[in-house]
């Protein structure tokens, strides 16, 4: 009996997905972040860089201020609640330029291979033997320090994985005989490459996009931990930069953000390894 | 029919290898190395060899799905092999193939229905109600439910799956349908089915085929006329009649005496034990291919000749050519054990 229910590749994997329950805790907790993130500045509307009480005031002291003061002064739950969105759209946002940068470097040089592969294959090299973090300090420090200068900074410095990665989807799945039927029937180059390959490569980039975003978020820390980040944006990083001083007088300004960063990016590394084995046919159990 | 729908004039395609370093000499592998063939319209045409023979390199050369080294392909008398760009992708809708392997041949994401109707589109063939109406007609001709193009491939079998691609090929109604080791990835049982459509489909719609196999049954079962392939060149060319009953070429005697049967011997064919041919060794590589006869290295019956001087293919009799020194004009050849 052929069953007649259409279920698609996606469907399945999410089948598959929401078997695993570290990947569903991770799923939760990115969704509390993420709510945090986008609605956190309403519910606690308390601006961040305002000075609220004394400095160094430890949590639970002080009823205006219920996580503390940093060493100015200022309210470190609005700094966690304030810190998380620009913390996220820069992760999201360097890792979608990673992606992009990353998906056509490779598509082009897996498919035609020959010079084109030679010519972007040594591109690639050149940036991946650049120490990463030190290249997007340099780029930052060549514009002034932004978000946008930022999210640019890690994206470039961070899609050669996702380079390799592709080119070695797009050589495995351009000799599958579902793509020379492609070619068959009039498909273009370009269509072979963005609707039929790109498509079937896609879970593996999926699957690193998403970790690329969790490396992101530990590349936006480590800039802002240096200084090198949005002076007018208090982000998680920031947080623990400007506080580095008196980590001995008060725990509690770096460990809070330390914790969000650290739970942040472990919920997207979870959500990532939910997405490899749902992605992967061999773990499928039918 | 007087023009055939196919001709192939000296087709040849080599591959350059990587040089190993700067100081070595290029080499090329002459996977195809000057093959010469026409098929009728309405006929089969088969093409079979072992392993590397390059029968598979033919049939995508044939296609235009690789670049041609050397040679001609007519279309129904046009210059199918000199079309470029625009007017190759547009007339590639004339000739489609069935694929050997159902399970890489179909796209995991895109439903049956869709990648039947897929060829349509990209043809712009008909409008999206005609596509609609062919699929379905489709599905009902290979045998498929019309509800099953909701499916996705991972959902089907191996010949439900292959019976998607031979929808496929036939989406734009092609002139010349190429069949690449059609059912050698199937269960037997599931073959014969195979085999029977696509026999049935081409008494029906008057189709032409390509088929390419190792499997001399296969062949025999549909093919009108057959090329044997050895290291990129035709060592025999015959009618199905001749080629089962009286093989010249040393490599089909082989060929044929290597398949296994039970119970009743095919006519002709040489006995168990004495005249049972078997070859000894690997095909030479294609990449430096030895002078001469380029099956003399494994010839039992090999001359000098045959080391030094390449046999052209001739017409022994009507419908039957051969590439052998040794076999005589009358078709006498002294590897040839007296038919019984």
């Amino acid at each position: 009996m052929a069953e007649t229910e259409a279920r698609g590749p996606w469907r399945e994997a999410w089948s598959v997905f929401k078997r695993n329950y570290a990947a569903l805790v991770g799923l939760g907790i990115l969704a509390l972040v993420l709510t945090t993130a986008i609605a956190g500045p309403w519910i606690y509307p308390v601006d961040p860089f305002d000075i609220v009480g004394a400095p160094k005031t430890p949590p639970g002291t002080d009823a205006d201020a219920v996580l503390g003061t940093d060493y100015l002064g200022r309210d470190m739950l609005a700094g966690l609640v304030r810190g998380g969105r620009p913390t996220l759209m820069v992760g999201f946002f360097a890792a979608m330029i990673a992606t992009v940068i990353g998906i056509t470097m490779g598509a082009l040089g897996g498919y035609y291979g020959g010079k084109v592969d030679a010519l972007l294959g040594r591109i690639t090299e050149f940036f991946q033997v650049l120490p990463a973090l030190l290249f997007a300090m340099v780029l930052v420090m060549l514009f002034t320090p932004s978000l946008v200068t930022v999210t640019f900074a890690i994206g470039f410095v961070a899609w050669t994985s996702m380079a390799r990665l592709t080119r070695a989807e797009f050589l495995r799945i351009k000799q599958l005989e579902y793509v020379r039927a492609a070619r068959a029937i009039g498909s273009s180059n370009g269509r072979i490459i963005w609707g039929v390959i790109l498509p079937n490569a896609l879970p593996p980039i999926i699957v690193a996009a998403t970790l690329a975003t969790g490396t992101a978020i530990l590349f936006e820390a480590g800039l802002s931990f240096l200084g090198l980040s949005d002076p007018n944006m208090m982000s998680w990083g920031m947080m623990i930069g400007s506080n580095r001083n008196y980590l001995r007088e008060m725990w509690w300004a770096v460990t809070f953000p330390g914790v969000c960063i650290f739970l942040t990016v472990l919920a997207i590394s979870l959500v990532g390894d939910g997405l490899n084995d749902a992605f992967n046919p061999r773990l499928r159990t039918r | 029919m007087s023009q055939p729908l196919l001709e192939v004039a000296d087709l040849r395609v080599h591959f350059p290898l990587k040089k190993r370093s700067v100081f070595s000499a290029p080499q090329t592998v002459r996977a195809v190395d000057g093959v010469s063939f026409s098929v009728r319209h309405g006929s089969t045409f088969g093409i079979v060899g072992e392993s590397g023979s390059g029968k598979t390199t033919t049939a995508l050369a044939v296609m235009r799905l690789l670049d041609i080294t050397a040679g001609k392909v007519r279309l129904a008398g046009e210059a199918f092999s000199e079309f470029q760009g625009e007017q190759l992708r547009s007339a590639r809708h004339r000739v489609q193939m069935i694929f050997q392997d159902p399970y890489s041949s179909l796209n995991p994401r895109m439903r049956a229905g869709a990648i039947v109707r897929e060829p349509m589109q990209r043809m712009n063939i008909g409008t999206e109600s005609e596509r609609a109406d062919r699929v379905r007609g489709l599905f009902g001709q290979v045998g498929l439910r019309p509800d099953q193009a909701q499916l996705f491939p991972h959902q089907f079998s191996g010949g439900q799956r292959q019976r998607i691609g031979i929808a496929r090929a036939l989406a734009t109604k092609p002139e010349l349908v190429v069949c690449d080791e059609p059912v050698s990835a199937l269960d037997v049982a599931i073959q014969a089915q195979i085999l029977n459509l696509l026999g049935a489909l081409q008494r029906e719609y008057g189709l032409t085929y390509l088929l390419i196999s190792h499997d001399l049954g296969v062949v025999q079962y549909l093919c009108d006329e057959i090329a044997v392939m050895y290291l990129g060149r035709i060592v025999e060319y015959s009618t199905r009649e001749a080629l089962f009953e009286d093989p010249l070429h040393p490599y089909t005697w082989a060929l044929l005496s290597a398949v296994p049967r039970m119970g009743r011997r095919r006519r002709g064919a040489p006995t168990e034990g004495a005249s049972r041919m078997r070859l000894e060794g690997d095909p030479p590589s294609p990449i430096n291919p030895p002078p001469g006869c380029r099956f003399s290295a494994r010839c039992p019956f090999a001359e000098s000749r045959c080391h030094a001087e390449e046999p052209a293919l001739r017409e022994i009799r009507t419908g039957q050519r051969v590439a052998c020194h040794l076999v005589r004009d009358d078709g006498t050849a002294p590897h040839r054990p007296p038919l019984l």
